[in-house]
């Protein structure tokens, strides 16, 4: 939007921008372990870090409201929800041969392609574009506003959704939920 | 900042969790990597809203309800996943081929117990 006054090349960066790469780095490096690993449990703590080096640029993105509510959500309960559904199936502890696979190489060519794809668009058509951070976008103020001025009902239809899901979790993981007419073990 | 960074990050994050959905045995571990094609989608979300300006604000809600939305689905498919390894033993995605040709699956009467799970669901809820 800005960019009519001519923008900032990338060989002159700002001091966000550094921190932006370097957390960038950080958490596409723990991403990477995550989906590479054998020890099931360290994917799910490198999961952590990846879920956090996100909730940083949310922060240099000026939005921290989102932040917060990734640190919340996300480190807060999804990954504890995985780790518990890890120990519940008896994931093994240590390294686990199996944890890949067979279709291992035409999974890495695919992600590889696509990778070159989307990069090779995204970097074409946003070359130019600049953000301006010079204002707070999603502060807890403006994101309150904006959700419940303009957004009150499907707000409302999500929390619908979020307990349909409870009544499904608690169901499907009950035990015996019917009489043994059905049940085949 | 430009907003290549973002964009290029969330496309690699994208690209690093489809590798893993494609790659894991583990359906836990493929939960994991569809986390991470999501949490792809929300920096793209943020990153764009705060270009835009929206004055609804419209990327950072949606990324709001798409946290939501994966913590629903997180818990329903870790509840599935707990469910199927109550009942076969395993959570390993490659034994689970009921639904593959006859000659690589396990026998009809198994396909059974998979197939009765959506409607005890229901009738129970």
């Amino acid at each position: 939007m800005i960019l009519a006054a001519g923008h900032p090349g990338f060989l002159s960066p700002t001091g966000v921008e550094i921190a932006f790469v370097l957390v960038g780095l950080v958490t596409f490096g723990a991403a990477l372990v995550t989906v590479a690993t054998r020890q099931l449990v360290h994917a799910a703590l490198w999961l952590v870090v990846t879920l956090g080096g996100l909730a940083v640029e949310y922060l240099l993105l000026t939005a921290e409201f989102i932040a917060w509510v990734q640190v919340l959500i996300y480190l807060g309960s999804v990954v504890v929800l995985l780790l518990f559904g890890l120990m519940l199936t008896k994931a093994p502890i240590g390294r686990s041969p199996d944890a890949d696979s067979g279709n291992r190489p035409v999974a890495l060519a695919a992600a590889l392609v696509a990778a070159a794809l989307l990069v090779w668009v995204v970097v074409d058509a946003f070359r130019s574009t600049w953000i301006d951070l010079s204002t707070v976008q999603g502060s807890t103020d403006v994101a309150g506003r904006s959700l419940f001025q303009h957004w009150v009902l499907p707000f409302e239809a999500l929390s619908v959704l979020l307990l349909a899901a409870l009544v499904g979790a608690i169901v499907l993981s009950r035990r015996n939920g019917r009489p043994a007419g059905k049940e085949t073990r | 900042m430009h907003l290549a960074y973002p964009a290029v990050l969330a496309a690699l994050l994208f690209c690093t969790g489809l590798y893993g959905v494609l790659a894991r045995r583990n359906a836990i571990l493929m939960l994991m990597s569809v986390e991470l094609m999501l949490n792809a989608v929300n920096l793209n979300l943020v990153a764009f809203d705060v270009w835009l300006r929206d004055t609804l604000h419209a990327g950072q809600v949606l990324t709001l309800f798409t946290i939501t939305i994966a913590a629903a689905e997180i818990g329903i498919g870790l509840a599935i996943v707990l469910l199927v390894h109550r009942n076969r033993g395993t959570s390993d995605i490659d034994r689970l081929t009921d639904l593959a040709d006859p000659p690589a699956g396990t026998g009809p009467e198994r396909a059974d117990t998979v197939a009765d799970t959506p409607q005890k669901s229901e009738a129970a809820a």
